[in-house]
């Protein structure tokens, strides 16, 4: 069994503001094989996203990693110099952010745009850059790619740009991509071609995938593996069909049980109660414990991740052991 | 106001110390110690100025105490009747010091007193062209555009064409060329305060009109006013002395320090530099220190940097 | 294209015309037209001639109409000093004034981009507070005084180079230039550089608030992601982002710039419309004046016009949707 394409061990990104120090990635631990999904669940604030920016090395100051590993492949990319991780930027990680109007440049050509990320880790001539730009929009499914060579962001619609950031990361055909909410700013229908893209080539390349999001109905058709985070740290995790089915942690509960379409008409949309505590002063021990109904005074004491089935962990002292949620 | 007496005999704990907006004004103001130097700076010039008659060692326009032998002397040398001329003197022999100090009050007074009255009058048309509204408003804002599209110092020189020279002349040019800058920024806050929902409720009271611009709308118009008419002053003092370099500005008998730039100018061939290079350090100081003091006053009172 | 051309044109017919009416005002309305319009040591009977001949018995709207349509001529009155054309007057001394606007322009990006760019990048290092500081010294200085002092270092104390006026001149199209000659751009740099002084500043701030602005974009973060090198994502994809800004901030202050030469060609003696239009107005030469105010106005609005263009080539956003 080869090393897996990404694990993660107990990364630490904190944020040191004037207000204090933000724990915002506390103990983040995951695996991600090869040519495989893995979803990343969770709210606003719970740290997902950061965990990304953490892997691919663009967390900004006042953040900073401030402990655990990331190997890729093997080797630490904690550990690597920022020329290091240059070189695997963009060729063997690659990232996929969330509004495609924004981090396409709107006042470079999409050739400039996809031209420039070839040339930057392969020696090539110009000419066969654009070859290889066009046939990455080609894989994406976007017709006529060498007229929309030469156009600007502003000209295309939202799934396509999306769609173009896709061929962007896939130019160098990296063993990882990381998708930090890609379909949040789409429309539901341009959001299922996309997945659907996304698995494809995934499975045609063997390129392992982190699709960060906020949306379980997105994870449940796409994803292998399921994280859910809360606050800061992985509450629970899993193969995704065990996990929706019948998940362990109350907060995964409460995700799932908000989920619209499980709801029944009629009756009032169910809600976790509470909001997401703010980062900066974490109440001690499980951070659920002000919203969750399961809550107890061993509560005060920070949970350990502890495997209660067959490769499914949650972070909690009291799991829901019953077989499956009830409806 | 406590209600619960001490007990006998225990001393009363000190009340805690109000923190007013003023007082968090002053705070924010002062944590920067380059904005403190120019507050410092500027007040001690304007002291300068307003006690020049009592504190110059001599009055430079009284030709009695002049001694044309003692002309074109270079700083610190003393002069015919044992008079020590620090800064040198020009080339009537008027010492460059007291120049200076009488200089200031002219550049000063007539700085301020422009923005002065360009801030009464923009900011009274901006506050009428935001509560009236409508025809009103445009007009008075596309005479703003029209004002504000134009180089200040070419409208002034129009105007001075056109009027002569004179310091109430000077006066007047820069009055038309400021007031667009007061307008359009009262308007500008004034549009925002104007939807607040205490105007509404003192509409609701029927006040007169002009009660509610001027005692309610006014005061909640005034950070944004009074950074920009900080550096208005600062513009105004280097404006005025253009022209007055320019030969344009005020007259020979209340020379402000342009004028004495002026003056220095043909002198600067032959090397006798003093007569214009000290006017201009003490113009120069003037206009930094105003202008260290408008930048804190505008990031302090800006609103939107406000965390 | 053709539209927004046109309409353009339109707008700045109007302009034109009202700034005509204005200046017509200020000249035949406010003071003495017969001052205003003849020479002031001529006498009754040269009066009285002079006066039917300017049309200055004819009441004032048919004065206006004769105005216009000999401006519309190009005649906008003889000089009372030189005794030519005053229209000429003027066109003859714009070369050198614009060579001074361009070269105060050319200073002014050329120094103040890279610096803004810096105090942009590393905002907390102190060379960029250094920058800072001395952009708040760049607006505050009186421009004439660092005239003077640049002067009395460079041409008195170290005689590097000529004091004041314009060195050798070339013709090139019917004008003369003088930045064609190694003696004519020795005579240039001062000027030019004293001139540019206010604008680098701008320049400096601007850049730097933009570089500011644009690192905390997401493209900025994307082009990061691709593993692109620092030097072209700051090269590539911020500096031209803020190119716009700051390209249509500096057109627009072209104008101002070319106003504010006065006071450099002042000091510098540089023969420029500005020292003539200080010369005019101290002699009181009124169809000078007049004839510089319309050409003033002409020539902001085509800078305008210039700047808008140049805006729709920079930013693809904007040229498209003309297009539409």
């Amino acid at each position: 069994m080869s090393a897996p394409t990404l694990e993660v061990r107990d990364l630490r990104t904190h944020f040191f503001t004037r207000a204090g120090v933000v724990k915002a990635v506390d103990g983040v631990s995951f695996t991600v094989e090869r040519g495989k999904v893995l979803g990343l669940v969770g709210e606003s604030g719970s740290g997902k996203s950061v965990t990304g920016f953490s892997i691919i090395g663009l967390v900004d100051p006042p953040g900073r990693i401030v402990g655990g590993q990331i190997l890729f492949k093997g080797k630490d990319l904690a550990t690597l110099s920022e020329r290091e991780m240059r070189d695997l930027r963009g060729n063997r990680i690659a990232m996929i952010f969330q509004d495609p109007m924004m981090t396409l440049n709107p006042v470079l050509r999409i050739d400039t745009q996809m031209i420039e990320t070839v040339l930057a880790h392969a020696k090539v001539s110009r000419e066969e850059a654009r070859q290889r730009a066009r046939d990455a929009l080609g894989q994406v499914g976007i017709p006529s790619p060498e007229e929309r060579l030469k156009a600007y962001p502003h000209q295309f619609s939202g799934g396509m740009r999306q769609r173009v950031a896709i061929a962007i990361a896939l130019l160098h055909k990296p063993d990882l991509i990381i998708a930090d909410e890609p379909t949040t700013a789409l429309d539901v229908t341009i959001q299922g071609q996309i997945l659907a893209e996304a698995q494809k080539l995934c499975s045609n390349f063997g390129t392992s995938l982190i699709w960060i999001t906020h949306d379980l109905s997105v994870v449940a058709g796409l994803a292998d593996d399921i994280a859910v985070m809360y606050a800061g740290k992985v509450v629970e995790e899993g193969p995704v069909g065990q996990v929706l089915d019948a998940p362990l942690h109350p907060y995964t509960v409460g995700l799932i049980g908000s989920v619209p379409s499980r709801n029944h008409r009629g009756q009032p949309l169910r809600q976790i109660p509470g909001m997401t505590p703010s980062l900066l002063n974490l109440p001690s021990g499980c951070a659920f414990r002000s919203r969750c109904p399961r809550a107890e005074p061993n509560c005060a004491e920070p949970p350990p991740m502890a495997e209660y089935r067959t490769a499914q962990s949650a972070r909690c002292i009291h799991p829901h052991l019953e077989e499956a949620v009830a409806a | 106001m406590s209600t619960t007496t001490a007990p006998l005999g225990a001393a009363a704990p000190a009340a805690p110390k109000v923190e007013t907006p003023f007082r968090r004004f002053v705070s924010e103001f002062a944590s920067s110690r380059l904005a403190l130097f120019g507050l410092v700076v500027i007040t001690l010039i304007a002291l300068v100025a307003i006690f020049a008659p009592w504190i110059a060692p001599q009055n430079p326009y009284d030709l009695a105490q002049l001694d044309i032998m003692d002309g074109r002397m270079e700083p610190g040398t003393v002069g015919g009747a044992g008079f020590t001329y620090w800064l040198g003197t020009d080339d009537q022999g008027r010492d460059m010091l007291s120049g200076i100090m009488y200089g200031l009050r002219i550049s000063l007074s007539v700085g301020a007193g422009s923005a002065i009255i360009a801030c009464l009058v923009g900011a009274s048309l901006g506050m009428i062209a935001a509560y009236a509204g409508g025809r009103t408003d445009s007009l008075i804002m596309r005479l703003v555009d029209l004002q504000l599209s134009f180089p200040a110092i070419l409208a002034a020189l129009m105007i001075l064409a056109f009027l002569g020279k004179g310091i109430l002349n000077v006066v007047i040019a820069l009055v038309i060329v400021e007031w667009a800058y007061y307008a359009r920024t009262v308007r500008g806050s004034a549009l925002v305060e104007r939807r607040r929902e205490y105007i509404e409720a003192a509409q609701c009271l029927a006040l007169p009109t002009r009660r509610i611009i001027f005692r309610h709308l006014l005061p909640n118009c005034l950070p944004p006013l009074i950074v920009v008419a900080t550096m208005q002053v600062a513009r105004a003092i280097a404006l005025e002395a253009t022209l007055s370099f320019l030969g344009l500005g005020v007259p020979i008998t209340e020379p402000s320090l342009g004028l004495l730039i002026a003056n220095g100018y043909e002198y600067m061939l032959s090397g006798k530099y003093w007569i214009s290079f000290y006017p201009g350090i003490a113009l120069l100081i003037t206009i930094v220190s105003i202008n260290l003091v408008g930048d804190q006053l505008r990031d302090v009172l800006n609103p939107r940097l406000k965390k | 294209m053709t539209v927004f051309l046109l309409r353009r044109l339109m707008q700045a017919a109007l302009v034109v015309l009202a700034m005509s009416v204005l200046v017509f005002i200020g000249v035949y309305a406010i003071g003495d037209p017969v001052e205003i319009l003849i020479s002031p040591d001529a006498d009754q009977i040269e009066r009285e001639r002079a006066i039917q001949a300017l049309g200055l018995d004819l009441p004032l709207w048919q004065q206006y109409l004769v105005f216009l349509v000999k401006a519309a001529q190009g005649d906008l009155g003889n000089s009372f000093v030189f005794n030519e054309p005053a229209l000429q007057l003027i066109l003859q001394r714009m070369p050198a004034t614009l060579e001074l606007a361009v070269g105060a322009t050319f200073f002014a990006l050329l120094v103040g981009l890279p610096l803004g760019l810096y105090a942009g990048l590393r905002p907390n290092s102190p060379v960029s507070k250094g920058i800072m500081a001395g952009s708040i010294l760049g607006f505050s200085l009186p421009t004439f005084w660092v005239g003077l002092m640049l002067i009395m270092v460079f041409a008195v104390q170290l005689g590097w180079l000529p004091s004041t006026g314009r060195g050798e001149t070339v013709e090139v199209l019917g004008m003369r230039w003088s930045f064609l000659t190694w003696d004519g751009i020795q005579h240039m740099i001062m000027p030019a550089f004293n001139l540019s002084l206010f604008k680098i500043s701008l320049v400096i701030r601007l850049t730097r608030a933009g570089v500011r602005e644009t690192m905390l974009m997401d493209y900025v973060k994307f082009a990061r992601a691709k593993g692109l090198s620092p030097a072209r994502v700051t090269f590539v994809h911020v500096f031209k982002n803020i190119l716009i800004p700051v390209v249509t901030v500096v057109g627009l202050e072209f104008g101002g710039t070319i106003a504010f030469s006065v006071v450099t060609e002042s000091v510098f003696a540089w023969p420029g419309m500005g020292k003539l239009i200080i010369d005019s107005i101290n002699v009181l030469d009124r169809p000078v004046i007049v004839a510089y105010l319309m050409i003033i106005v002409l020539m902001f609005i085509t800078i305008n016009l210039i700047v808008d263009l140049t805006y729709s080539v920079l930013d693809p956003r904007v040229r498209l949707e003309t297009r539409s």
